[in-house]
């Protein structure tokens, strides 16, 4: 156990970090092709983030050390948040440290100090993407723990490894609850993460974006490790969504290193799949004013409400 | 010294033998025939000292701890406190269960510590009029930091002693006829921690803060008076004492507020505070009337021995619900607490806040799991309610205001939703008969209460020392103070970390705790609880999201940017005694976050006194991990997840080892425009407009003014948000109007002409007879 356990928990911990760039080019590829571009190419990110940390960083001149050591903060959270999701094996662990629970609570640390961060320049830039962003994070809360409520509902825990042992392991099959579930996760996933309907990671207008305007002043190596921080948190939503909705094909406890290769692969094309449906939906629509935003994650809430009473209802017949 | 006087008690035992019977102190109460009015005296009349591991002080064995090992408990402080041991024979010599205080003699010996803060307090009747008080200021805080330090000592060692009974004792204090009973059992031991951890702080931080602030020196006399107050309120086993000791709270808290006289705000806080204890205190009088009943017993040992009828239970709850809810700041009885808590010098806003109303919530938890002997399943409906609206308008409010100390205030309000959530959960539970999660839940209420008292008051510190450096406490004139203050800013920032429940912090594990008391909700059997939890589940999560828009706001409005005055821009770090103040609570907020067992086996046995199972399964490796239901398989550990985030980061720290790790200094990113100075930077009144936008129409019934020129008018644009605070104007206005209009109509009755008076006796007297006559006996 504990030399598979330590060994697939350091392949969790690499496998993170060398798949974030390539999901965001992947996204970025998708949605090229789709409008009918070529686009750069899957590498084109970790290109980026090379020719980032090679360049010197440019601070402001009144930054403090606030804003020089948020980046690694920053950067360390996510990475570490990310390894605790079970991706291709749920035996890790650091897994019984953070249950669900704890690891969104752990990324709203990140955003709570890129927010600071944003703060610490006094422009006005750094301050319109900081309150928006927190904004958008707190109304995302609260739909969040209705998620983890009804799948708790059906689990009986909120850990994540149990929670992918009992859908893989129960056979829940497909459910009117875990669907609104889903798609209420996936709203709060968009918002987390910037995308398009709620705040656009490309554009190049400050006024209209909401992460970026944060960071504007990050330069250098700072500025690849929040861009990094960007792409591993994207995938941790995905690995969140695959680990909690499909974690079919992880493996399980006394597995062979066969099935963790097996794992890895899934994980893999399960990850592709989730790429090309994020660009297919960026493409499809537009993003909207920031004050819809609300409107937009309270469907979520509303979502993961209506999936716990189809759950509680459920139950009762 | 403790080698000897331990072998001194070894002897004693050897004496009486190690078989004797475990209840080691023996209180007889005996009543004196002399004459006078102090007819009740109890003493203690045989003490024997605790049983002690049997080989002693025989070199060989020394180290044997047999009874320290044997409990979780143990495992987690038992040890640290055993830890200062004796050169010679290796025995532990700072831990007061070795030297006998224990029993009634610890209860007279925190009486005593109670009695030299009062003595304190006239002590600071000599202050001089030089800044800090002279001799007198720094005798008072110096005095009350020691006190409040042996009764922290003393509480956390009567928490970790096993089968430590309950010690009473009975003082010949009070009316005629009545004796004054103190008792002391784990849930006071536990408030006592929390009031004296805290008060032993802000009295550290007063030595510094009361050289800068000329106000400072009318608080003397009764900071250790409030300290006193408080203490005895957790103390008191009989209603009346209770009462006495909660009003000397209110009202040297009062005197407190007071301090700053000159100026208007603070009288009128003071006033509407006044008015306001006096309503909660009338409620509490009414509450222990019903508990009391009609024979009049009105010690806590006659009320337990007396379960109430469920609706005189539910009729004590109501007043309870007022009485010590309006203390604690639970919506909508909280409109004095943002402005009398700010009006106070900061340690004593600190004491107000973080402290007095815990000492609210121990009234409440006293008397609903205690005294009142029955619980109906619906309180859990309305307690939850009251909670999550507490908690969620508290937040809000915090988030619009732009005064630093009472945005602090508003955030205690919050915070005591937060509480109170975990109490009507636990409510919940135990009408439901699910022990193990009523336990969970009052756990996490009690933990929470104790995170709060730490992070509010280090917040309130840092304001403090803001005000000091800045004479400011208005967010909009603030700014950059980072630079300025570099270890305030620190300490400053992890209490905002905290409260804004980021992991590993404490505030984190108390709530994790509360959520997942929410999250075993579907175990009731109450579909209206089964759905109502969930909501307030939500709910607390919406308010601990807007806790940290809040405190982002106030950070990076305050430390953060560039000085918006020059008051801000010549800012400098305050004295050491302040700082250290702040830094120690600091640290205990990421050492609870990291291990937040130390507390929790503190609080078990209070749980475990309350409702009679003791919640958090013992694992393997107890301190480590924090699991609620051992049926869940849930967990957290927050030293995990701290050394975690810690070791990543110092890998992440390499790549400036590998790759460019020069920095150039330039100015900031302004569009091409020249640098516009401080004014454009974001205030805190725009860092709040998103949150406004989306719940200042409902909430606040906010309205937006903006009157922008014409092109080329010249004319000055404007903007105006109009805001209502609709607890005053649909709730305290009427009742003000109302008051004032039955006191015109009553007051004719005061000059009235002797002939009236004699009809309107001849008219009561009338009345009584046919009373007599009619009501049957």
């Amino acid at each position: 156990m504990t030399m598979m356990a330590v060994l697939a928990q350091g392949i969790q911990m690499v496998l993170v970090l060398a798949l974030a760039p390539g999901l965001t080019g992947l996204v970025r590829l998708v949605k090229a092709r789709l409008v009918g571009r070529r686009g750069p190419g899957l590498i084109q990110p970790y290109r980026d983030l090379m020719r980032l940390f090679r360049k010197d960083a440019v601070l402001a001149d009144n930054a403090s050390w606030l804003f020089r050591n948020t980046p690694y903060l920053v950067f360390a959270v996510v990475w570490f948040a990310a390894t605790l999701v079970p991706t291709f094996t749920t035996l890790l662990p650091l897994g019984p440290s953070a249950d669900f629970i704890a690891v969104v609570a752990f990324l709203g640390s990140a955003r709570f100090f890129t927010a600071l961060a944003g703060m610490d320049i006094g422009t006005s830039f750094g301050g319109i993407g900081a309150s928006r962003e927190m904004m958008i994070g707190s109304l995302a809360e609260p739909a969040v723990l209705m998620v983890i409520f009804t799948i708790s509902l059906l689990v009986h825990s909120t850990s994540l490894t149990q929670i992918a042992e009992y859908i893989v392991v129960s056979a829940v099959g497909i459910r009117v609850s875990l669907v609104m579930a889903l798609i209420s996760l996936i709203i709060v996933a968009i918002a987390e993460n910037g995308r398009i309907p709620v705040d656009n990671p490309s554009t190049h207008l400050e006024l209209t974006m909401v992460h970026e305007a944060m960071v504007l002043e990050y330069s250098g190596r700072h500025l690849a490790l929040i861009e990094a921080a960007a792409m591993v948190r994207l995938q941790l939503f995905m690995s969140l969504i695959i680990c909690v909705f499909a974690p079919y094909g992880m493996a399980m406890k006394n597995d062979t290193p066969g099935t963790l290769l097996v794992g890895i692969g899934l994980y893999g094309a399960k990850l592709f799949c989730g790429a090309v449906a994020l660009g297919l939906f960026e493409t499809s629509i537009a993003k909207m004013r920031v004050f819809r935003v609300g409107e937009f994650l309270g469907s979520a809430l509303l979502l993961s409400i209506l999936a716990m009473i189809y759950l509680y209802i459920s139950r009762a017949l | 010294m403790g080698c000897r006087s331990y072998q001194h008690l070894a002897a004693a035992q050897t004496r009486l033998g190690p078989q004797a019977p475990n209840p080691i102190f023996v209180v007889n109460k005996r009543v004196s025939k002399g004459p006078g009015l102090w007819r009740v005296w109890a003493a203690p009349t045989r003490y024997r000292p605790p049983l002690m591991p049997q080989s002693n002080c025989s070199q060989k064995n020394c180290s044997k701890k047999a009874d320290l090992t044997s409990s979780l408990m143990r495992e987690c402080i038992g040890e640290l406190l055993a830890g200062i041991r004796c050169a010679r024979c290796n025995r532990p010599i700072l831990n007061l269960r070795y030297h006998g205080i224990r029993g009634p003699s610890l209860l007279t010996g925190l009486l005593f510590g109670i009695a030299i803060l009062w003595l304190l307090g006239a002590v600071g009747l000599t202050a001089t009029r030089q800044p800090g008080g002279g001799l007198a200021g720094w005798a008072v805080y110096a005095g009350s930091l020691a006190v409040c330090a042996f009764l922290a000592v003393a509480a956390v060692s009567f928490l970790l002693e096993e089968n430590a009974g309950t010690p009473t004792l009975i003082l010949p204090f009070g009316l005629p006829m009545l004796a004054a009973h103190f008792r002391l059992d784990d849930l006071a031991a536990y408030f006592l921690l929390i009031v004296d951890a805290v008060g032993g702080l802000a009295a550290l931080y007063g030595l510094g803060y009361g050289r800068h602030d000329g106000d400072a020196v009318r608080v003397l006399p009764f900071f250790p008076v409030f300290l006193a107050g408080m203490n005895l309120v957790l103390l008191a086993d009989d209603a009346y004492t209770f009462m006495l000791s909660w009003e000397f709270m209110s009202v040297a808290s009062w005197l407190l507020v007071l301090s700053s006289h000159q100026k208007q705000e603070s009288r009128r806080a003071a006033h509407i505070y006044l008015l306001m204890a006096a309503f909660g205190t009338a409620a509490l009088i009414a509450a222990f009337g019903v508990m009391g009943g009609v024979d009049g017993g009105f010690t806590f040992a006659a009320m337990r021995a007396h379960p109430l009828s469920p609706t005189l239970a539910t009729l004590v709850l109501g007043f309870l619900l007022v009485g010590a809810g309006s203390k604690a700041g639970v919506v909508p009885l909280h409109a004095w607490l943002p402005l009398a808590h700010p009006a106070a010098p900061s340690h004593v806003s600190a004491l107000m806040s973080g402290v007095m109303t815990k000492v609210a919530i121990y009234a409440i938890i006293r008397v609903v799991f205690d005294l009142a002997g029955h619980i109906e399943w619906w309180w859990g409906l309305v307690v939850l309610a009251l909670g999550a609206a507490t908690a969620l308008l508290g937040v809000l409010y915090a988030i619009m205001q732009e005064d630093m100390k009472t945005l602090l205030a508003y955030s205690t309000v919050e915070n005591i939703g937060i509480i109170v959530i975990g109490l009507g959960l636990a409510i919940a539970f135990q009408a439901e008969g699910a022990k193990m999660l009523a336990g969970l839940a009052l756990l996490a209420a009690l933990f929470h209460a104790f995170n709060h008292a730490l992070y509010k008051s280090l917040l309130f510190f840092g304001a403090g020392a803001v005000l000091t450096a800045t004479g400011q406490r208005n967010l909009d004139r603030l700014g950059g103070l980072i630079h300025r203050m570099p270890h305030t800013a620190l300490a400053f920032l992890i209490g905002c970390a905290a409260i804004s429940a980021l992991p590993p912090l404490n505030g984190f594990a108390s709530e994790w705790l509360i959520l997942q008391a929410v999250l075993s909700g579907p175990q009731l059997s109450q579909w209206s609880l089964q759905l109502a939890i969930p909501v307030v589940g939500a709910l607390l999560v919406l308010a601990t999201a807007l806790a940290s828009v809040c405190f982002v706001r106030a950070f990076g409005i305050a430390f953060l940017g560039r000085a918006r005055s020059p008051d801000a821009a010549g800012a400098h770090e305050v004295a050491v005694s302040m700082r250290s103040a702040m830094a120690v609570i600091a640290a205990a907020c990421v050492i609870l976050g990291a291990l937040p067992m130390t507390v929790l086996s503190l609080a078990r046995p209070v749980v475990q006194s309350l409702v009679g199972v003791a919640p958090l399964p013992v694992t393997p490796l107890p301190w480590l991990w924090l699991v609620p239901d051992i049926n869940r398989a849930s967990s957290y550990s927050g030293l995990i997840l701290l050394v975690g985030f810690l070791v990543t980061a110092g890998v992440v720290q390499f790549v400036r080892r590998i790759v460019s790790g020069r920095v150039r200094r330039s100015a900031p990113w302004g569009c091409g425009f020249p640098d516009t100075g401080p004014t454009a930077q974001y205030t805190a009144s725009s860092f709040a407009q998103p949150i406004r936008r989306v719940f200042g129409t409902t909430v606040f019934h906010a309205t937006e003014v903006v009157i922008m020129p014409e092109p080329g008018d010249t004319s000055p644009a404007s903007f105006t948000v109009v805001m209502h605070d609709l607890v005053w104007e649909r709730l305290y206005r009427p009742v003000g109007l109302g008051l004032a209009w039955c006191t015109v109509r009553i007051s004719a009755l005061q000059n009235a002409s002797i002939r009236e008076y004699l009809a309107l006796m001849f008219g009561a007297l009338v009345v009584l007879l046919i009373a007599i006559v009619v009501v049957p006996r």
